[in-house]
């Protein structure tokens, strides 16, 4: 009781504390300690919350024993780490993209499949596509080159249609210009259309890292070797070890972060010039 | 003017997949299709199953000149040909439900033997997940946009939240609300609402800031309260960004509910799916898949004429 207690003494000496904050003038400082005093917050009134009500470990585990259970298990969670997302995430992650990437390039270039592709492509990115992963494991085995396939498919349509997006982001003096500089079909492509679609294809690949961590995680669930963040997943609820589940989200929302994040500064060296990165 | 330019291309999109489907089914299928041939007394090259093993698809549908229609009439076939998809799917809806035993016209109920049966459970936990996800997420974007506090505090976790795959945690949900007694569609449901609330969180906070300086200093002058600025500009202004949340939202819903239907297999279309994995019954994982997207392209579908009207009421240009 006296825990329960104090975690509402907590709570709300840390509300207050960021109210107290947000008042302040903004700075890059204060915009980092007001999430971080949330998210500590958060964390402790948790930890005290389950040890004060003595909920079961099986319903839902303190963050200490979260930590534990993750310190102690890092070879393995390393192993799965590896089996999930460098191997089926990552390689299917490449291969989709590039494989969507190019298929704008051919979309974008020919009227036909621009009409008759690209709706059809629409269509498919609004699709449950997460559905495929059954049939994909039965295809290509319990490994990871059936999450592999399974992250292809996944990638593949939004990637496509954000770049088709960008490709035809150019204005009419732009690509006037282009033709007054008598520039062919690649030079136009290579000095104008691709770096003006950049926002956009690096848009699609940042939805497109999300997607593929849940298309590799999703996939395990249907059959994988004995290793994987998914597999890990399921086994542990199984045995109803809650702190070994929570311990692979963590990994997943490590890998999951980022992955994004790698993205986002790539993004940021690349399109420096675009007025979305403007400080 | 503008449909019929579109539909040549696109029905040439679709007769070219439909073609590819068939095509790739000879490779696929022509092991099961070459070994039920043997079995029927017909010359095969090579003989005996395990040594066609080591062939490839392409050699084997060069070296046996098998009718293409025994390729696409395989039962569990590595990949169904269209026509056997749609077969299933037939018999699983109008059949089961018009002949079968347990189907609405015998029993007074949809047969649980029946897509329909999964789809509408399936359905109902994406619905009910979605509509408190929403509910929830515009709440919290009103927080948000009112009380500098909880901007700075829940944004960033928001925007985090975005890039961790969350349906991962949906065994777990699944498991624990079940140990506390919670089972059938709220569970599902929980997990719906999960995954629907962070982009519309996301989207309507964007959307309730999209009023610029001048129109609320406009409504300052009025001596208007926040309330009424709420009601009367940024609700409104947010309308566009809500529908586009919406129709993100409302599939990761379906996906949530289809994931969340894995480790309890007590009906929907993520059970179907599964339980046909594990008898590798192929045409029933199409089928389900199938209903699936057609789901999907039928809620999103919903949302997008809910928006088209909304928009041209409000007089949005779009």
């Amino acid at each position: 009781m006296i825990l329960v207690l104090l975690a509402l003494l907590l709570w709300a000496l840390g509300w207050w504390f960021n109210i107290m904050l947000a008042r302040r003038k903004p700075s890059t400082a204060i915009g980092l300690a007001v999430p971080a005093i949330f998210g500590i917050t958060l964390l402790v009134v948790w930890e005290l919350m389950v040890r004060g009500l003595e909920i079961s470990p099986v319903i839902l585990p303190p963050p200490t024993a979260i930590a534990i259970k993750f310190m102690a298990n890092i070879p393995l969670l390393w192993g799965d780490f590896q089996q999930t997302i460098l191997k089926g995430g990552l390689g299917g992650y490449i291969f989709g993209c590039g494989a969507g990437f190019a298929t704008a390039l051919l979309v974008d270039r020919y009227d036909f499949l621009k009409r008759g592709l690209l709706p059809v492509g629409n269509f498919m990115a609004a699709l449950p596509i997460v559905g495929t992963a059954p049939i994909l494991v039965m295809w290509f085995g319990f490994g990871w080159q059936s999450k592999a396939a399974v992250v292809v498919l996944m990638v593949y349509f939004p990637m496509l249609v954000n770049t088709v997006a960008g490709l035809s982001d150019t204005s009419s003096m732009q690509r006037d210009l282009m033709r007054t500089y008598g520039a062919g079909y690649w030079q136009r492509l290579w000095r104008l259309r691709l770096p003006a679609a950049m926002p956009f294809i690096f848009n699609g690949l940042k939805i497109a890292t999300t997607l593929a961590l849940i298309g590799a995680i999703v996939a395990e669930f249907f059959g994988s070797p004995t290793q994987g963040l998914g597999f890990r997943i399921s086994t542990s609820v199984g045995q109803l070890a809650l702190d070994m589940v929570w311990s692979v989200i963590l990994v997943a929302a490590l890998a999951g972060s980022a992955f994004y994040g790698l993205m986002a500064y790539l993004e940021a060296r690349v399109i420096f010039w675009h007025p979305s990165q403007r400080k | 003017m503008k449909p019929m330019r579109r539909a040549g291309p696109v029905f040439s999109t679709v007769v070219a997949i439909f073609a590819i489907w068939y095509i790739m089914c000879l490779p696929m299928n022509i092991h099961s299709a070459v070994t039920s041939a043997e079995r029927a007394g017909l010359e095969v090259t090579p003989e005996g199953a395990q040594e066609r093993v080591y062939y490839g698809g392409w050699s084997l549908v060069l070296k046996n000149p098998i009718p293409a229609n025994d390729v696409w009439s395989q039962s569990r076939a590595r990949l169904p040909a269209p026509h056997q998809v749609a077969a299933e799917l037939w018999r699983s809806t109008v059949v089961e439900e018009l002949t079968g035993r347990r189907g609405i016209v015998n029993s007074g109920s949809l047969s649980n033997r029946g897509l329909l049966h999964h789809a509408i459970v399936t359905l109902s936990a994406t619905l009910t997940g979605f509509v408190f996800g929403t509910l929830l997420g515009v709440v919290l974007a009103v927080g948000i946009v009112r009380y500098r506090v909880m901007d700075m505090s829940v944004m960033p976790w928001a925007i985090i939240s975005q890039t961790i795959p969350i349906v991962a945690l949906a065994p777990m949900v699944i498991v624990v609300l079940s140990s506390i007694g919670l089972q059938g569609l709220i569970p599902k449901a929980v997990i719906s609402a999960y995954l629907s609330f962070f982009p519309v969180v996301v989207g309507m906070v964007k959307g309730l800031r999209a009023p610029d300086r001048m129109q609320l200093d406009l409504l300052h002058t009025y001596n208007a309260r926040w309330s009424e600025g709420l009601f009367k500009l940024r609700l409104p202004a947010s309308a566009p960004y809500l529908f586009t949340s919406l129709k993100i939202a409302i599939a990761a819903s379906l996906v949530g509910a289809i994931v969340g239907e894995l480790p309890v297999q007590r009906g929907g279309l993520g059970a179907r799916m599964l339980a046909g994995t594990y008898y590798g019954q192929t045409e029933q994982i199409w089928a389900a898949l199938l209903m699936a997207a057609a789901l999907a392209a039928a809620l999103v579908a919903l949302i997008s004429a809910a928006e088209r009207r909304t928009l041209r009421k409000m007089g949005v240009e779009q």
